[in-house]
Parts: structure tokens; sequence; C-alpha cells
């Protein structure tokens, strides 16, 4: 594998992406679902293996987000953006507990 | 259950027989595969959970700062004191392999976890951005690390599933379809023995009657 250092890209709105820039990483600010899919894919395109994305952008692109999902080099996370939290990092996760061992028990108990 | 379409023969019994077995083998296999996954996978997605509480919380605040730094600052002051930031943030990636799933390994390089540095001077700026500045690069690590956790849990879930649809398939279709069909072609081969056991007795009947 290689060792290069790789750029992590952030895709938001454009306040949340700004706090992002001056940690030196790569934001493309996006407004449309359709600016957001774009997005994604030069950012893929370009070898960056970790993309933030904010949740309410992430809502509206549910086939890229899932487009990636069984290629390790590539990590989509999506992060609450520069409102409250919608819940969907939560989602997924749950998602995942589901469809592995088949009932969501695990996660319940621990949110009390 | 259905049986296998295939002749009664001893050739076609052997051979079902050694699939029989195979399939017994991989059975057992992947269900161990299948058992040490969900442990793992239990581990991290806790790991994960509490993570990605913290991570969400803390990055709410972080972005509530900044929000506070561009509300006491005028817009173009900011931009031009971000416009170029002083760190890069630079991670390397490997490839793990969690029971032959690759998931990925992501590591901060160490230059992006260095100090703040502002990339600006302190004169035109608010004490406020620098506050949000720190707490987003605070920040940093925890964020990989959730990236990192939740790539792996989503390809452990992915793989779970499937491993979970093998051992099905082998322990209700195919291992059943097996002993069904070698008991059909065992009981086919016997009433055959006999049938021709009848046969030559018959025979000798009649020749013995004959003479």
């Amino acid at each position: 594998m290689a060792k290069k250092p790789l750029s992590i890209g952030v895709i938001g709105d454009s306040d949340a992406v700004l706090a992002f820039r001056t940690l030196g990483m790569r934001v493309i600010s996006v407004q449309s679902a359709q600016q957001a899919a774009n997005a994604v894919f030069k950012l893929v395109s370009d070898g960056i293996p970790v993309i933030f994305i904010t949740e309410d952008i992430a809502r509206q692109i549910p086939e890229t987000m899932s487009q990636y999902d069984s290629d390790p080099l590539v990590s989509l996370i999506p992060i609450p953006g520069s409102r409250e939290t919608t819940g969907l990092g939560m989602e997924r996760l749950h998602a995942n507990v589901e469809k592995a061992v088949g009932a969501n028990i695990l996660l319940n108990n621990m949110e009390e | 259950m259905a049986t296998l379409r295939v002749n009664p023969t001893r050739m076609e019994l052997t051979r079902i027989k050694r699939r029989l077995v195979t399939a017994k083998r991989g059975h057992k296999l992947l269900k161990d595969k299948r058992d040490e996954l969900v442990r793992r996978f239990i581990g991290l997605i806790r790991e994960n959970a509490v993570l990605r509480k913290k991570v969400e919380a803390d990055l709410q605040v972080a972005l509530r700062r900044f929000a506070m730094a561009r509300a006491v600052m005028d817009g173009t002051t900011l931009e031009s004191a971000l416009m170029y930031p002083a760190r890069s943030a630079k991670v390397s990636m490997s490839i793990r392999n969690i029971l032959s799933v690759r998931v990925p390994e992501i590591s901060l390089e160490a230059e992006s976890l260095k100090d703040a540095i502002q990339p600006y001077g302190y004169a035109e700026t608010s004490a406020e951005l620098d506050d949000a500045i720190e707490t987003m690069a605070a920040l940093l690590p925890e964020l990989f690390r959730l990236a990192e956790l939740e790539k792996t849990c989503s390809l452990l879930a992915n793989e779970i599933e499937k491993t979970r649809r093998r051992v099905n398939a082998l322990e209700y279709v195919m291992i059943p379809q097996f002993e069904e069909t070698i008991r059909v072609i065992t009981m086919k081969l016997d009433e055959n023995e006999r049938s021709s056991i009848i046969r030559l007795m018959k025979v000798k009947e009649i020749i013995a009657a004959r003479d």
C-alpha cells in the first residue's frame, strides 16, 4: 500500500466548510444535490480517502453515499453541519447493527 | 425437500456423498467465520456509537464557536484571514485484514497534529476565532478514528450479512438436499438389488421345476 500522505475532503454548506478549511482540508461548498454528487465524484477521483459530508447534504444524495459502501479506500462520513444534528450518522450506524446482528438490541440499552 | 435430479447410480452416490462432506465442512467454517465477525463487530460498533456521539457533540460546539467568531468579525476580514490555511491535514492509509475483510486504517500524519498555528496575525481577528480553530484542531484525531471505525463497521456488516446468507443456504438448502438425494439413491439401489435377487430365485425355481 502506498504510504504517501493524502488530503481529506469536506463537502457541505459554506458555513460549515469554512471551519474545516482552517484545518487544511480540501473543502467544497455546495448548495444542490447535483453539485454535491459531483463534488464527491471529484474528490474520490482525486484519490481522497476520507470525505466528511454535512448531514443535510448527505441526505440529499443517498445513491452517492451508498455507491462507495464496499470500497475500503473511500469513506464517506456524515457529520453534523452548522445546525443541530439530524441523526443521520446514528441512523447509518443503527442500520449497520441491524444488518449484522439482525436486531437492534445492542444500542438501545446504551442510550439510556 | 426436493432432491437433486440425478441418476440413481453408485457413481452418483459416491459423488454426492463427497459433496455432502465438503458442504458440511464449508458450513462449519463459515459458521465459525460468522460468529467471529459478529464478535468483533459488536466490539467495534459499541466504540463507534460512543465516539460518534462524542464527536457530534464536540463538533457542534466547535461550529458554534466558529459562528460566534463570524458574528463578531466582518466577513471579508475573516475570509482573508482564513484564505490560506497554515497547516495541512494529511492522512496516510493502509489496508488491514479482519478475517479477509479489507478495512481501512487511517492515521493522521504527525505534522497535522502540531499545535494550532493561526494563519493570520492577531491584530485584525477576534479571540473567538482563535478559540474556534483550536477546538476544531483538537477534534481532528477523533474525527479520523470515527471515519475509520464507521467504515470498518459498515464493511463488516456487509460481510456478516453475506456470510450468514451462505451459512443458511448451506444449512437449510444444500445439506438437506444432499442428504435426501443420498437416501433416495440408496433406496433405489437397494430396491434394484432386491429385485434382482428375487429374479434369480424365480429363475432358479423355474429351472428346478422343469427338471
